[in-house]
């Protein structure tokens, strides 16, 4: 049960943003410039870095949510699910697992972001802009991770749940539905 | 040195803000509707509070400093007060109910998760409603990324303590969102 009333149909994320659509606002916006906009990021790259951040956090919403996205994005679950695992091992560029291993270390706290981490993600060809907008995504990630988590909102069990959320992310990215969310009443998935 | 190039003699978050200017611009916008705006029952000292306690669990020197002076701007403390309130807030003269959402947002820092049932309980014990619940846990949420943003780029900041202080009242008047980043 969550600490304060939300809608049921909005488990994790969502009924918080809905619950004070004035803060969502310009949450929702930095988001989708963040994970959306223009770069040289890919946007499953991106996404790659919210899920590790996430998955770190222990955010078990936004963990799977992430998954989704980044698996749809790509066309394939296994990346995704092995950069949670061990980002060295994982099926990624150079320049991504530096980067990610810096998302990891902004997890944790800014201050334990290394210069060698940094030196290593130039060498392997990462932009100014690439290191900036990888630490900002951790950064916002870690303020997502814990209002969902803080607020002990519904962390829904199925499966499909995050299949059908990672595919709303795909289409819509991060604004809000033109037509709100009450479509979803008519959804079981959250239940 | 920070780790990307900023703009020199701008401290902290300001650096950043002149580098990505997309971003500053719901950053900032999130931080004036969280901290400033007044429909609001907790005050703006009260909110600032909860960003300083926060910044100082991270050990962001430059944004404790920043909110740590305006909230004492805005709550008529000295620095040593806001160090006191920072370091055991607990047994200081502050409502029980902003010790309440304090230990909450305490809990945030290390981790949603942390926060328990028992805590919301104690705050809605002490009058606190849902808004101000919520209000806290976004306030020590957004801290826990502005201190990561500010930190993790590893920016610059004046060490000089009493700089953050003398220039609280522009801060607060100026407020987040229309202000000159050059002064």
């Amino acid at each position: 049960m969550p600490y304060i009333p939300l809608p049921e149909h909005l488990p994790g994320i969502t009924g918080l943003l809905e619950y004070r659509q004035d803060t969502a606002a310009p949450i929702r916006e930095l988001t989708q410039i963040l994970l959306r906009g223009p770069s040289t990021l890919t946007e499953a790259e991106r996404e790659l870095i919210a899920t590790v951040v996430s998955n770190r956090n222990e955010c078990r919403f936004c963990t799977a949510a992430h998954t989704a996205a980044a698996s749809v994005l790509m066309g394939e679950a296994d990346t995704a699910s092995q950069v949670k695992r061990d980002i060295e091992a994982a099926p990624v560029s150079e320049k991504m697992k530096a980067l990610l291993t810096i998302a990891a270390q902004v997890q944790v706290n800014g201050k334990n972001v290394t210069e060698a981490s940094i030196k290593r993600a130039r060498e392997n060809g990462a932009t100014d802009l690439e290191i900036h907008d990888t630490v900002l995504i951790a950064a916002l990630f870690c303020l997502y991770n814990r209002y969902v988590d803080g607020l002990a909102t519904v962390t829904p069990d199925n499966p499909d749940f995050y299949i059908a959320l990672g595919g709303r992310l795909k289409q819509h990215g991060y604004n809000r539905l033109k037509q709100g969310y009450d479509h979803l009443k008519q959804s079981t998935l959250h239940k | 040195m920070p780790h990307i190039p900023l703009t020199e003699g701008l401290p902290g978050i300001r650096g950043l803000m002149a580098y990505s200017p997309a971003t500053a611009r719901p950053l900032n916008e999130l931080a004036e509707i969280l901290l400033r705006y007044d429909d609001n029952t907790l005050t703006r000292g009260e909110r600032e509070l909860i960003g300083a306690y926060v910044s100082s669990l991270n050990d962001c020197f430059f944004c404790q400093n920043v909110h740590g002076a305006l909230a004492g701007y805005y709550l008529d403390l000295d620095m040593q007060a806001i160090d006191m309130i920072k370091q055991r807030y607990e047994t200081t003269t502050l409502s029980d109910k902003l010790k309440a959402l304090l230990s909450i947002a305490g809990s945030v820092q290390k981790g949603g998760k942390y926060v328990t049932a028992a805590q919301i309980e104690r705050a809605r014990a002490e009058g606190a409603t849902d808004k101000e619940i919520h209000d806290t846990v976004l306030i020590a949420a957004a801290f826990c990324m502005f201190n990561r943003y500010v930190d993790g780029l590893d920016t610059w900041a004046p060490r000089d303590r009493q700089l953050y202080i003398e220039r609280a009242p522009l801060r607060a008047a100026e407020g987040y969102i229309d202000f000159d980043l050059y002064k």
